[in-house]
Formats: structure tokens, sequence, C-alpha cells
């Protein structure tokens, strides 16, 4: 028992680290049609601003949490104005290809500025685990868990409340109908990729916490392990990724716990397989079908 | 009447396909100004270069005394014109009241509450379907939201693209009845319409369009009793 709710809580608190990434990539796909592939590589470069931020400026590790959110939302909002915006009416194909450019070249800059061998993440802050009903529970495990938590339940907001989100949900949906608004749309697709790419820095923070080591490729395995999460919830749907990371998480820690750790990702993708097979869109994929 | 919108001289095109050749035509404050054509004619074209979501290749669009050339189309709408694109495009995985506030988007937000009061007025089937996502309406439902959401941004000119395409006779005249009221309480209205008899019957003008280029105009009630627009257009 003791057992089943450690896994549990990990479970959820590493389903909730991939959820954050994968609303990112959900968010975007939603509103630029296109699979930014290089979005797990501003996880890394997250990591990297926070490993320079604490460990070689000196900073507090309160600067480290604001200025990796504003490194990575700067970065998304750069890579897509250079690489995506001068592509905006071109084929599918060409788009897949500069993401997966824009992901090699974050690796290569970082592997330049900071070699090949990994870099520990520093201790931002010392999180006691706690006890409960006798069971020793690990403190950055809910803090990742509550944090993440606190970020969704604020998305959620902004997106179905606020004016703005409404109207990034109105682009994500028909540009041309946005603009004849007065919608920029150009404007909401820049904030997404800010808003994207801050959910990546957090995620970076909760990824140093709980791996500790960094190096260039970092961000490939949880990019994607998020992406398939976001195609498990229902690619485009914000909700989905959230439901998808939760789960992934879920199934890849009680794997690891029950199974194998060795099986635990070939179960994850095999789970992925199904709901797929059985319902194209993803668990939370919506389509409604339009009425001539 | 002062002229609210004179376009001269426009020529559009789709890569090499010149589908607007040379089209001219203006819109007096207070008048219900039609053009007519069938498929393919160039109507949504002409349209869609008015609010700056197609460019024109040569000619001018003036809007308010002001020439439109280069302000992208969601600053247009600042300006008040508010175009309803043709199949409606409404929001549909949005609410009523949320493509309504979306049609507010340039307004400042201690307007929406009274604008949303006035759709509702003018159109009741909104306001009891407000909370309803939108993909769930009924075609001539999403007509009206469409309108509605456009007439939000309180527009000086509303353009309006086959609002009748698609819908049952009785809802036709019902969204013709519209425009009327629309008309009365002194909206200026550009209407774009295949349904040539019910167009020319609200129209205070019209043009006719033939494959990009304007070939008839005249009051709506010249052009009603033209023995070549009614061949061509009134079905004998
Ligand atoms: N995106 C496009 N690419 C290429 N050609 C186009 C495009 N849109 C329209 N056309 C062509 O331009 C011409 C005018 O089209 P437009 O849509 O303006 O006609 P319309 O009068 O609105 O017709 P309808 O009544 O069917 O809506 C047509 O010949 C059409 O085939
Ligand atoms: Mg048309």
């Amino acid at each position: 028992m003791v057992h089943f709710i450690q896994t549990l809580l990990s479970g959820l608190s590493l389903g909730s680290i991939y959820a954050l990434i994968a609303l990112g990539y959900t968010m975007v796909y939603g509103i630029a049609k296109m699979l930014n592939f290089a979005h797990g590589d501003v996880i890394m470069i997250g990591a990297y601003a926070g490993i320079v931020i604490v460990a070689q400026l000196g900073m507090p590790p309160v600067a480290a949490i604001v200025l990796s959110v504003v490194i990575c939302a700067l970065l998304g909002m750069l890579i897509e104005y250079l690489a995506y915006k001068p592509l905006r009416q071109a084929p599918p194909l060409s788009v897949l290809i500069t993401a997966i450019g824009v992901s090699y070249f974050l690796q290569n800059i970082a592997l330049l500025i900071f070699g090949s061998q990994q870099k520990a993440y520093p201790t931002l802050f010392e999180v006691p685990d706690f006890t409960v009903g006798g069971v020793v529970v690990d403190g950055g495990t809910v803090l990742t868990l509550c944090t993440s938590a606190i970020i969704m339940v604020v998305l959620t907001f902004f997106i179905n409340k606020t004016k703005l989100g409404k109207a990034m949900r109105a682009v994500s949906e028909d540009k041309a109908a946005s603009a004849l608004m007065g919608i920029s749309v150009n404007r909401a697709i820049t904030l997404t990729f800010a808003i994207g790419s801050a959910l990546a820095a957090f995620a970076s923070i909760f990824y140093g916490i709980t791996y500790v080591y960094i190096k260039p490729t970092t961000g490939a395995m949880p990019g994607i392990k998020a992406f398939t999460a976001a195609v498990f919830g229902g690619i485009g749907s914000i909700p989905g990724a959230m439901l998808g990371g939760i789960l992934l998480g879920m199934i890849e820690q009680f794997s690891k716990t029950y199974i194998s750790t060795l099986w635990a990702d070939a179960i994850v993708f095999g789970v992925l397989v199904l709901v797929l097979v059985v319902k194209p869109t993803g668990l939370l994929g919506r389509k409604i079908s339009e009425k001539v | 009447m002062s002229e609210i919108l004179k376009v001269s001289d426009l020529h559009v095109y789709y890569g090499s396909i010149h589908a607007v050749k040379g089209v001219s035509f203006e819109v007096h404050e207070g008048e219900v100004v039609t053009l007519i054509g069938a498929n393919g004619a160039g109507k949504s074209t002409v349209l869609n270069t008015i609010s700056g979501l197609l460019h024109p290749k040569t000619g001018s669009v003036s809007f308010d005394g002001h020439d439109l050339k280069g302000i992208a189309a969601h600053n247009i709408v600042r300006r008040g014109l508010a175009q309803v694109p043709e199949g409606r495009h409404v929001f549909l995985h949005m609410t009523v009241e949320e493509n309504l506030e979306m049609g507010a988007f340039t307004q400042p937000n201690s307007t929406i509450e009274s604008g949303i009061a006035d759709v509702y007025e003018r159109f009741p089937r909104l306001k009891e379907r407000h909370k309803q996502v939108a993909g769930t309406l009924s075609g001539g439902e999403q007509q009206m939201l469409a309108m509605g959401r456009a007439l939000m941004s309180r527009p000086k000119l509303l353009m309006l693209d086959e609002p009748s395409m698609g819908l049952a006779p009785l809802l036709v005249e019902q969204i013709f009845g519209i425009i009327r009221e629309l008309h009365q309480s002194g909206t200026t209205i550009l209407l774009v319409e295949q349904n040539a008899a019910a167009a020319l019957s609200v129209a205070d003008r019209g043009y006719v369009l033939e494959t990009g280029r304007i070939v008839t105009s005249g009051t709506g009630a010249e052009l009603l009793a033209s023995p070549a627009i009614k061949k061509a257009y009134l079905g004998g």
C-alpha cells in the first residue's frame, strides 16, 4: 500500500511535468497547425539557464525561476519569428523539417557552450520529505505536483475566461474570421509560443529538481513523451494535454514499479497506439462537423 | 448623403487567375447596396479585398475618407468596417456569448455588455441559446450569430456575404427581414447575394457582377424591372 501511494504520487508528479510540456505542443499545434519539435529543447535551454543563473552567477533561486521563464518565453517567440513565421504559407512538411532543424540547432548551441559533459542542476529549494500516515512522501514530488496544478488552473482560467485567451481560441479555430473580428493573428501566435515556452521553463525547473543532471540532449526524451501525451489526450485540446500528460506519467511510473523499468517506455507507447486505434482523435480530441 | 466606401478600378488576382477586373462602385451612408452575380463572378473576392483579407494588384479602396492600402484586416475592423463572411464562419467551439464577445474585440470592455444586450434584442433566439456552443446551432441561427457578432463592433458599414446561402425559404425571409430592420435603424450595408430577387427588393441600389466586371447598375427597383436581369438572375 505504501509502495502504491508513493508510486501514485511520483507518477502524478512525472505526469504533471509531461502535462506542462504537452500543453506547449498542443497550444502551438492548435493555433499554428504545426508540430514544434524544437519544444523539448526549450526545456533543455531553460535547465541550462537555471544552472548558469544559480551555480555560475550566484543569483538566488527565485531569480532562476523568474529568469528561466523569461528566457524561455523570449526564446520561443524568437524561434517563431525567425524560423516559423516566414513559413506561414509553406507546406506542412517544410515546417516540420524546419522544426527538426531548430531542435538540432539548439542542441548544438548547447553542446558548443556547455560541452557534452552533463551538469548538475542546482538545488533551488530544500523541500523536506514528510510522513503522512506512515507513508514517506518526497517533498520535491509534492512541490512539483502542487505547482503544476496551480499553473494549469491559471492557464485554464486564462484560456477560457479572459478576452485574450478567448481570442487565442478564436484564432486556433478560424484565422480569417478572427482577423475580421480585429484580432491580430500574428500576435496571437506569438503569445501562444511565449506561453508554451514559459510552461516549458517550469517543466525544466521540475525536471532539474527531479533528475538533476542536464546535457544538451536532455530535452529530447521528455519532449517526445510529452508530444505523445499531447496526441494521447487529443492534439489541440488543452484539457487533453493535461489528462494525457498525467496518464502517461502514471502509466510510466506504475510500469516501472510493478512490471519492469526496461519495459516502461514500450508499455507507454503501446498504450498510445491502442488509444489511437480505438479513438484516432485522442482521448479528448474533438471534431464538430461544419454545418452547411 | 456622404460616401462611406469608394472602390476604384479594383484588380485582384489569385496567383495568375485574374478574378476581379476593374471593379468600381460606391456606397453612401445609410444605403443598402447589393452586389449580385452568379457563382464565381468575384463577389466574395471584392468583399475580402475591401476587408483586407486579400490585397488588390491595382486599384484602391477608400473607406470613410481614408485609403485602406496596406492596412491589415484586423486594423480595418477598428475603423468601423465589419464583414460577415460567406459560410458564416462562427467560432464553432465557442459559445454564442463568446462569439459575440469576439465580435467586440476592438471595443472597450465597458461597452460589451450593452452591445450583447442590443444583439439579443434583435435576435432573441441567440439569447435563448447564449450558453450553447455555436457548432450546435442550426444554420439559420449560425447566420444570426454571424450577423450579431459583426454588429458587436458597431460598424459604420456592414458587409454581408450571401447571408441567405443554404437556408430554407422561411429563414431566408427572416434574414432579409432583419436586413430591412437594420436599414431602417440607419445601418449602412453592402450585401452580396446570388438570390438577386430578394437582394434587389431590400436594396437602394445594386451592381451586377459578371466574371470579375460590373456589367449593370441601377436602383433596386430598376434592376428588378430590367428584362435582361430578369432573364439572367430572376429565373425568367
Ligand atoms: N483561393 C482561390 N484561389 C484561386 N482562385 C480562386 C480562389 N478563390 C476564388 N477563386 C476564383 O476567383 C473567382 C471569383 O471567386 P469568388 O469566390 O469571388 O466568387 P463569388 O462571386 O463569391 O462566387 P460564389 O457566389 O460562388 O460565392 C472564381 O473564378 C474562383 O474560382
Ligand atoms: Mg462568394
